[in-house]
């Protein structure tokens, strides 16, 4: 026989389980106007030479929005895609085995698009 | 307590289709879609920042049908994931969680994605042709 506090004492969120949803959200209102920015930047790129694209990415506005865009995103994404393996996967350790790969390709691609970017915006070595 | 001898809810394919459920897997399949295309960004970047060569293939493969496919599918998702995700942050604050409301929000969802995607449809097109 175990009280109904009993049985949840530490199955609970240990005051952490907060800080998943709150970084969903604030990368979500993030990725609202970043997000509208690079759709209608990208449109005014269609049928442009590499030159062009590589100028548009070195202008100090479009790298930092667009490294911005890359955190947020990426963020979000490994967020996200932690929420539907966590819903679908259910042994301990695939699931653990997923989420952390995810996590890790996530901050992967983010450093590699933020370093393209950095280095088209700082170097113009190529 | 034994689970096994309560009722269970009946699985998923006998319910009727409705707009609430169908739009709620869909913010799921398009967020999944999305992490896709986000990876075809990082490709973009990459590619333009190691030089010709490598920008060439990022363009033989969004210029060919399927890279075009994948593009207007996400901007679709995008437009959609993005309108449905103001949907949430709205719950979020604890407003239009009744039945109605969800309804009402749910169609605008849908009719803001649709005009989003033609405005960027024909502006896209209109860049392609010019």
């Amino acid at each position: 026989m175990r009280s109904p506090l009993g049985r949840a004492i530490g199955l609970g969120s240990a005051k952490e389980g907060v800080e998943h949803w709150w970084a969903q959200r604030m990368t979500a209102i993030a990725l609202v106007p970043l997000s509208l920015w690079f759709v209608s930047a990208v449109i005014g790129l269609i049928g442009a030479d590499l030159e062009t694209v590589q100028n548009w990415v070195s202008q100090p506005l479009a790298a930092i929005l667009l490294v911005l865009l890359l955190i947020a995103m990426f963020y979000h994404v490994s967020l996200g895609l932690q929420v539907v393996i966590e819903d679908y996967v259910h042994t301990e350790l695939v699931k653990l085995g997923l989420v952390g790969a995810t996590r890790l390709l996530c901050f992967g691609f983010a450093v590699a698009g933020i370093f393209a970017v950095l280095s088209m915006a700082l170097g113009g070595s190529s | 307590m034994r689970s096994a001898d309560r009722p269970l809810s009946p699985h998923l394919q006998i319910y009727r289709w409705q707009l609430t459920s169908v739009l709620s897997i869909l913010h799921r399949a398009t967020g999944v879609m999305l992490s896709a295309g986000a990876i075809l960004l990082v490709w973009w970047l990459v590619a333009a920042a190691s030089g010709p060569e490598a920008y060439e293939g990022v363009e033989d493969f969004l210029g060919s049908w399927i890279g075009l496919l994948l593009l207007s599918g996400w901007t679709v998702a995008l437009f959609y994931h993005l309108c449905n995700g103001l949907r949430h942050l709205v719950w979020d604050s604890g407003h239009a969680l009744d039945l109605k409301s969800t309804y009402i929000g749910g169609w605008t969802v849908v009719a803001a994605t649709a005009v989003l995607t033609l405005i960027a449809w024909v502006a896209g097109v209109s860049r392609w042709v010019s």
